[in-house]
């Protein structure tokens, strides 16, 4: 659908004035905007792409990233493929997403796949040449989820949904410096991307070959001020020396639920630092943050917060606001928003001293470091062993990822006290789940048990708060 | 078995299970040099919860996190002292 004007993250970064100041710092080199203006990451077939519905699959954040410029607007859609994401997806996202064009530095490489008739490389440099930014689309932004299956879920934004709650100043901040531990191709950090580019800042980039500690310096060196991360992103970073490379004013969390430890702790290494910790999820987008030190969040947000509305309802948030995703991509997709319009973020919260605090998930969604894993899509793959009867996969709480997933495991016979076919079964349930699954889905402990609770339903009985 | 010998055991066998690469363990060595991610540091915390039967990271809220692995030791010592 053609698009009314100045509404591509083009028009909006290339209106916000002197660009050659700004720049996007990646671990492999940095590159000035002012030389966007001028030349291209796409080597100049951002047009063969107009129209079309192209994978962004990069290993790169910074070739993501420059590649998102020159695509809102240009291309119909833009699927944002997960660093973390295993390439076998990539067949089931081209047919669910329509995919006809893939980006990438290598990542992957053309397919033989039917549908994709333009294949554009993308490594990160900028080489001088005319191209058409001309924006003709409001183009779908897809982000790519965890579901309760092995397929990840696409959910579909768009430019406007995702940047909708940051203001766009009259000029340009001074000496303002974001940087994200956080990568692009998730929500979180794709906001403060959006955040940076709309306010007229540079960026940070991290970068996953690159150690904690190094991008802490390399952010020091560029004199970050705004930092954003998930709470495990934080614990990590607060382990390592480098910490004091950086004296940020403004410190960010999200992704995750910021205990009070966190918070506490990033406060006296930065004292300095307002801190913020922000609820968004991928599929409400950004309902709030909460600026005042502490854990939960004030009762009154739920209904006193400019331009989204809240509700309570059977125990969990639920959020309507322009910033929320429209639909899922793909074949029998679930409904992303209810009939009235509120999505369910699914986060069961408590009422304690005028503060709400998120005491679980709905559907036992586990948050390992700010990646979803969801306990049925474990257990289809432990189930698979030829000796479980049956399995319930849990969290356990943690103070460094704020949670691991833990199996409970029932198997057909147990071998009677005999501790070494108990052993190799356990070794090779977790060595199928290495194989199969993303590591921070992997059970850390496994236990055996003689039986597990099921309801009358034939279904597991679950605790999930 | 005593503490410094249980950590390092499960430096290593979390290494070897995560297939990461990790440095000699030295007292002066900072935790984020040893090869270990966040998910490893996760797990290594939760299987010393059962093995000593204490998590000094979270006794209180405002504890000061290792930074070296000498330090991250004497965090456990002091913890079950």
């Amino acid at each position: 659908m053609p698009q009314n004007s100045l509404t591509s993250l083009w028009d909006v970064v290339g209106a916000s004035g002197d660009l050659s100041a700004r720049f996007l710092f990646g671990a492999e080199g940095s590159r000035a905007l002012s030389d966007l203006a001028k030349g291209s990451a796409l080597y100049g077939h951002a047009d063969e792409l107009r129209g079309r519905s192209v994978i962004i699959a990069t290993t790169s954040q910074l070739a993501a990233a420059l590649a998102l410029i020159e695509l809102d607007g240009v291309a119909r859609r833009v699927i944002l493929y997960p660093p973390d994401l295993p390439l076998h997806y990539l067949p089931y996202v081209i047919k669910s997403a329509d995919v006809d064009a893939i980006v990438s530095d290598g990542r992957t490489v053309k397919l033989d796949n039917p549908h994709v008739e333009c294949f554009v490389p993308c490594n990160g440099t900028i080489t001088p040449c005319d191209s058409d930014r001309t924006g003709q689309y409001q183009t779908k932004w897809i982000l790519l989820t965890s579901g309760t299956t092995a397929l990840p879920k696409m959910v579909a934004h768009t430019f406007l949904s995702l940047g909708g709650a940051i203001a766009i100043p009259d000029s340009p901040p001074e000496r303002v410096v974001w940087g994200t531990f956080y990568d692009i191709r998730r929500y979180g950090g794709l906001s403060i991307f959006l955040r940076a580019m709309l306010t007229g800042t540079s960026l940070v980039l991290s970068n996953a070959q690159e150690s904690t500690a190094d991008f802490l310096a390399r952010a020091g060196s560029h004199r970050v001020t705004h930092i954003s991360g998930t709470p495990s992103h934080w614990r990590h970073a607060l382990m390592s020396p480098a910490m004091h490379r950086i004296s940020p004013e403004y410190v960010r969390l999200s992704g995750e639920i910021a205990d009070q430890a966190i918070l506490n702790r990033l406060q006296t290494v930065y004292p300095q630092a307002r801190l913020a910790h922000a609820f968004a999820t991928t599929e409400a987008g950004l309902a709030f943050e909460v600026n005042d030190g502490l854990a939960g969040f004030p009762t009154d947000i739920v209904g006193n917060t400019p331009q989204v509305e809240m509700k309570v309802e059977d125990g969990s948030l639920r959020i309507r606001s322009s910033r929320t995703a429209s639909c899922y991509l793909g074949d029998n997709a679930p409904v992303l928003r209810g009939p009235d319009g509120y999505v369910d973020t699914g986060d069961l919260i408590d009422a304690r001293d005028g503060r709400y605090y998120f005491v679980g998930r709905r559907d036992g969604m586990i948050n390992v470091g700010g990646l979803k894993v969801y306990p049925e899509e474990v257990e289809a793959v432990i189930n698979r062993h030829p000796a479980v009867q049956m399995s319930l996969v849990q969290t356990k709480k943690n103070p460094i990822t704020g949670a691991l997933v833990v199996a409970d495991v029932v198997l057909k016979s147990i071998p009677e006290t005999d501790g070494h076919d108990t052993q190799r079964v356990l070794q090779d349930i977790l060595l199928l789940c290495r194989e199969e699954l993303s590591p921070h889905k992997v059970p850390s402990a496994i236990n055996f048990v003689a039986v597990l609770s099921v309801a009358e339903s034939g279904k597991l009985i679950r605790r999930h708060a | 078995m005593n503490i410094r010998s249980e950590i390092t055991m499960q430096f290593k066998q979390v290494a070897q299970e995560q297939g990461m690469q990790l440095a000699i363990l030295t007292d002066d060595l900072p935790l984020l040099n040893s090869g270990l991610d966040s998910l490893c540091f996760a797990m290594i915390v939760a299987r010393l919860e059962g093995h000593l039967g204490v998590d000094p990271f979270t006794s209180s809220e405002d504890v000061i996190f290792p930074v070296t692995f000498g330090e991250f030791i004497h965090f456990y010592e002091n913890a079950a002292k």
